[in-house]
């Protein structure tokens, strides 16, 4: 059995097991590792991408339910608001050890895709599915903020 | 993060004492030349930077990035000293060699607070001569004296004539020329780099997802091996049934490494399934009855006699308490926590027939070299070790027996591919090496005028260093200094002070965990100080002051984080706020912590941070170092234990081992504390004040002390 969808753009065609969960075609398969691998069970966030535009965990999204579908990792994220977000996370700092970072952005991107200006509380909905160690939440929000400036244009 | 108390102090003195002894570390020695493959195109004045003719400079870190900024602070400190251009620095890993041992222990290591202690006085030597010889091979092509050239972002300036030459235009003149062994450095004063805020270097990289880090390597034909671990600490395999894991396509052997049951397969996928299709028989070993309940009783327990074993005596605690006008007992108990950095444990190992190489985020580069080449069966010098990114260390990466290591080893025997070894985050929760569960009872003595007279503290828990390399360096009359640091260094002056200690022996293993014995007795020390203060009907702050008489860094960031959170004025109602101040790896850090009752539940909200780690390398990182330990120090506060029932470890994953998130996290502000004192550690003194702190604030506002951890939902009702 083929599956066929696009990740970053690209016609991906995957066969074998169509349980295996899309991380893992994206890590192994395509040798994209930006996203991580932090639970297997939807618990932090590390390996958040898009499908569809949507933010997703891809530890549990098997390949089989991406037939037709359009993904999108962080390799690929692009466009202003990912612009915004890559350059307010740079600015501020935000990564310690940064394991988790690409998923919070990836989570942060379609936050903003929806929410040009997020409130705090929204930003706590929209961030609260991604786990960091480090505990960079402080710097998450203010980045997130920060790049909803910039979308605005007002803060440069 | 080891916290070898006694060392510590010792590096301290090696510091102060520069000279001889760490610029003996810097001589190149061949072996290190030999790793470093002597680049033609670049001047290597010695094992810590390259320089190449395009300009570019190459600082080798010997420390591992977990997430606390050492790559760029150990880069910052030998470009300062170098006069380099800081756009056109980066840093690289360095391979396994004695030359990048720790200076306190001898090993290539990273822990204990101490990189910036440690390393950054070689560094700034490093720099100085690279710079010191530039300056000589500039002076030469000019024929002009050396001390009239001067240097300046990545070249050699000759102010009389104008002439100015890039570093990397005198890289072969350079690479002709003696490397001086003892080079002046900067005054402080001077410095341009160093105690300004600085961007990461590894921002980029790891925002777009390229940082690389053990789990993210491939290599040709690697296969991916998961164990199946037994379900009990010292359990092994009796027998097992492969047939239908080897049944599952992509799953290409089965096979027992003592730890565990093996299955490799061309990918995680096949692995897990080929994993979870076993079917193993365990014999469970002599701990299947371990119960973590039955533990803290027998803790508690052994905490009403005090030990022989005896950390600190100041004057007769037993007598002054036997005559006290009022005395105070209390039993503060804390789980096993496990570390759960976000990148699970693994390790990558290629093994050919003469040779091996591998690829891990480690924070014990010697250790696990050491035993990777001893459980291969090969010399140390046909190993090559790479050191990766670490995503989130916190102590677990550095173990003194290398467990993931050597079996990552032995499985690659058993396969005759290279093999990536992946730990679930489930065997992570349940894999052992936590930081050890631990009781303290502590008995006070107030006089008539309600002045403290004694303290009397015996602590329970076990030893990790035990039976360890580090035992000499740590383990002192029976005594190891990470079961009492933080408490046996009590700060306040109380005339009797008995400090004592019961090492208990459980198969649990145990491990340094994030500020490692501070991260009891802080909350320990610190709370019963307040429990102390307002049972005199004293100001805790104004009870801290009175005892610190003559602690002025206690005192400078106490005040400073009492001043900045209006300590003394009103909270808004429905707040409150609790202090803590606590010195550990050699830094001081004081907190305020505000909380607010809202739904009929504490929460907190607001968190004044006063910090002197002496002379600030990267101030930007100290903030983010004490941000981050605030969010880790509430995550114990509220939600860490690990327990076992059955000798079965009763977590797994972030569901039942959760970790703080972003809604939960109150806001933080960062004081620092200027000083001129050596710079000391920050990836942990941030964390030991935040239990105390916070469950102080939850005591102002509601009355309710909590002595046990984590805080269970009764504890936290509004």
């Amino acid at each position: 059995m083929t599956i066929h969808f696009t990740v970053n753009g690209r016609a991906v065609s995957v066969d074998g097991d169509p349980s295996r969960p899309l991380l893992w075609v994206l890590r192994e398969t395509l040798q994209l590792t930006g996203t991580k691998f932090g639970c297997g069970a939807a618990q932090c966030g590390a390996c958040t991408v898009h499908v569809d535009g949507r933010a997703r965990r891809s530890c549990v999204l098997p390949v089989l339910s991406l037939e037709g579908t359009a993904v999108t990792t962080i390799e690929g994220l692009a466009g202003e608001v990912g612009d915004a977000l890559v350059r307010a996370w740079t600015e501020l700092d935000v990564p310690q050890c940064g394991w988790c970072q690409t998923g919070q952005i990836m989570s942060a991107a379609a936050l903003l895709s929806e929410r040009r200006e997020p409130s705090d509380a929204e930003i706590d909905v929209g961030m609260s599915g991604n786990a960091c160690r480090c505990a960079t939440y402080v710097r998450i929000r203010k980045a997130i903020h920060r790049a909803s400036a910039l979308l605005k244009g007002g803060a440069r | 993060m080891t916290s070898p108390t006694f060392s510590r102090r010792e590096l301290l003195r090696l510091g102060a004492a520069a000279g001889g002894g760490l610029l003996v570390a810097l001589q190149l020695p061949v072996s290190a030349r030999a790793l470093m493959g002597a680049p033609v195109d670049a001047f290597v004045p010695n094992a810590f930077v390259r320089v190449a003719r395009d300009g570019a400079v190459t600082v080798i870190v010997n420390k591992a990035e977990m997430g606390q900024g050492v790559l760029t602070s150990l880069c910052m400190q030998l470009a300062e000293e170098l006069d380099a251009d800081w756009s056109r620095v980066h840093g690289e890993f360095a391979p396994v060699d004695p030359v990048y041992a720790h200076p306190g222990y001898g090993i290539q290591m990273t822990g204990g607070s101490t990189s910036t202690l440690g390393m950054g006085e070689p560094m700034r030597r490093a720099g100085a001569a690279a710079r010191a010889v530039l300056v000589d091979a500039a002076a030469m092509r000019w024929g002009v004296p050396a001390s009239e050239c001067s240097t300046a972002v990545g070249r050699v300036l000759h102010a009389a004539s104008g002439r100015a030459l890039d570093y990397g235009e005198l890289v072969d003149d350079a690479a002709t020329l003696p490397v001086p062994a003892d080079v002046p450095l900067k005054d402080p004063a001077r410095f341009t780099l160093v105690g300004k805020p600085t961007h990461r270097l590894d921002t980029p990289d790891k925002v777009a997802g390229r940082a690389v880090f053990g789990l993210d390597v491939d290599l040709p034909g690697m296969r991916v091996a998961l164990v199946a671990h037994p379900p009990t600490f010292g359990g092994r395999a009796k027998s097992f049934d492969a047939g239908a894991a080897l049944a599952i396509p992509g799953v290409e052997r089965v096979f027992d490494v003592g730890s565990g049951v093996a299955v490799v397969a061309d990918g995680f996928w096949a692995a897990k399934r080929g994993r979870d299709a076993l079917v193993i028989e365990w014999d469970e070993g002599p701990n299947a009855s371990l119960s973590s309940d039955e533990l803290a009783a027998r803790y508690l327990e052994l905490a009403r006699t005090p030990s022989d074993l005896v950390a600190r005596r100041d004057g007769d605690a037993e007598a002054a308490l036997a005559s006290a006008h009022d005395t105070y007992t209390v039993e503060y108990e804390l789980p096993y926590l496990a570390h759960a950095p976000m990148e699970p444990l693994n390790c990558v190992v290629d093994l050919r027939a003469d040779a091996m190489e591998l690829w891990i985020g480690t924070q014990f580069q010697t250790l696990d070299h050491a035993a990777a080449a001893a459980t291969a069966g090969l010399p140390p010098d046909e190993v090559r070790l790479h050191s990766t990114f670490l995503g989130g260390g916190f102590g677990r990466r550095a173990n003194p027996v290398s467990d993931y290591v050597v079996e990552a080893v032995k499985v690659a025997k058993g396969t005759g591919a290279p093999i990536k070894l992946m730990w679930t985050r489930e065997d992570d929760t349940r894999g052992g090496y936590y930081r050890p569960m631990w009781t303290s009872r502590l008995r006070a003595g107030l006089d008539a005028d309600g002045a403290l007279v004694a303290w009397a503290h015996t602590i329970v828990g076990q030893s990790f260093i035990k039976g360890t390399p580090f035992e000499g360096f740590i383990i002192h009359d029976g005594i190891d200094g990470t079961s009492v640091e933080g408490a046996e260094d009590l700060p306040y002056a109380i005339p009797n002070v008995r400090v004592d200690l019961h090492t208990t022996d459980v198969a649990v293993p145990t491990l340094w965990w994030r500020s490692v014995g501070h991260s009891h007795t802080a909350f320990v020390v610190e709370s019963f100080l307040d429990e102390l203060a307002h049972a005199s009907h004293r100001d805790p702050l104004a009870l801290r002051r009175e005892l610190l008489v003559g602690h002025d860094r206690h005192l400078g960031v106490l005040e400073r984080a009492a001043q900045e959170a209006g300590w003394g004025t009103p909270p808004q109602p429905g707040h409150a706020r609790g202090l803590a101040v606590h010195f550990s790896f050699e830094s001081y850090v004081a907190m305020v912590f505000e909380v607010a009752a809202v739904d009929g539940r504490v929460r907190p909200v607001k968190v004044d941070v006063a910090v002197d780690c002496g002379r600030m390398v990267n101030p930007d990182t100290i903030r983010a170092q004490l941000e981050g330990a605030v969010g880790f120090g509430l995550t114990a506060t509220l939600y860490s234990a690990i327990t076992l029932k059955d000798g079965r470890v009763e977590q797994g994953n972030f569901h039942d081992y959760k970790l703080l998130r972003v809604h939960e996290m109150p806001e933080v502000r960062v004081h620092l504390v200027a000083s001129d004192a050596p710079s000391t550690g920050i990836g942990e003194p941030g964390v030991p004040p935040v239990a105390p702190a916070f469950c102080n604030a939850l005591f102002a506002l509601t009355g309710r002390r909590v002595r046990r951890l984590p805080l269970r939902d009764e504890d936290l009702r509004a």
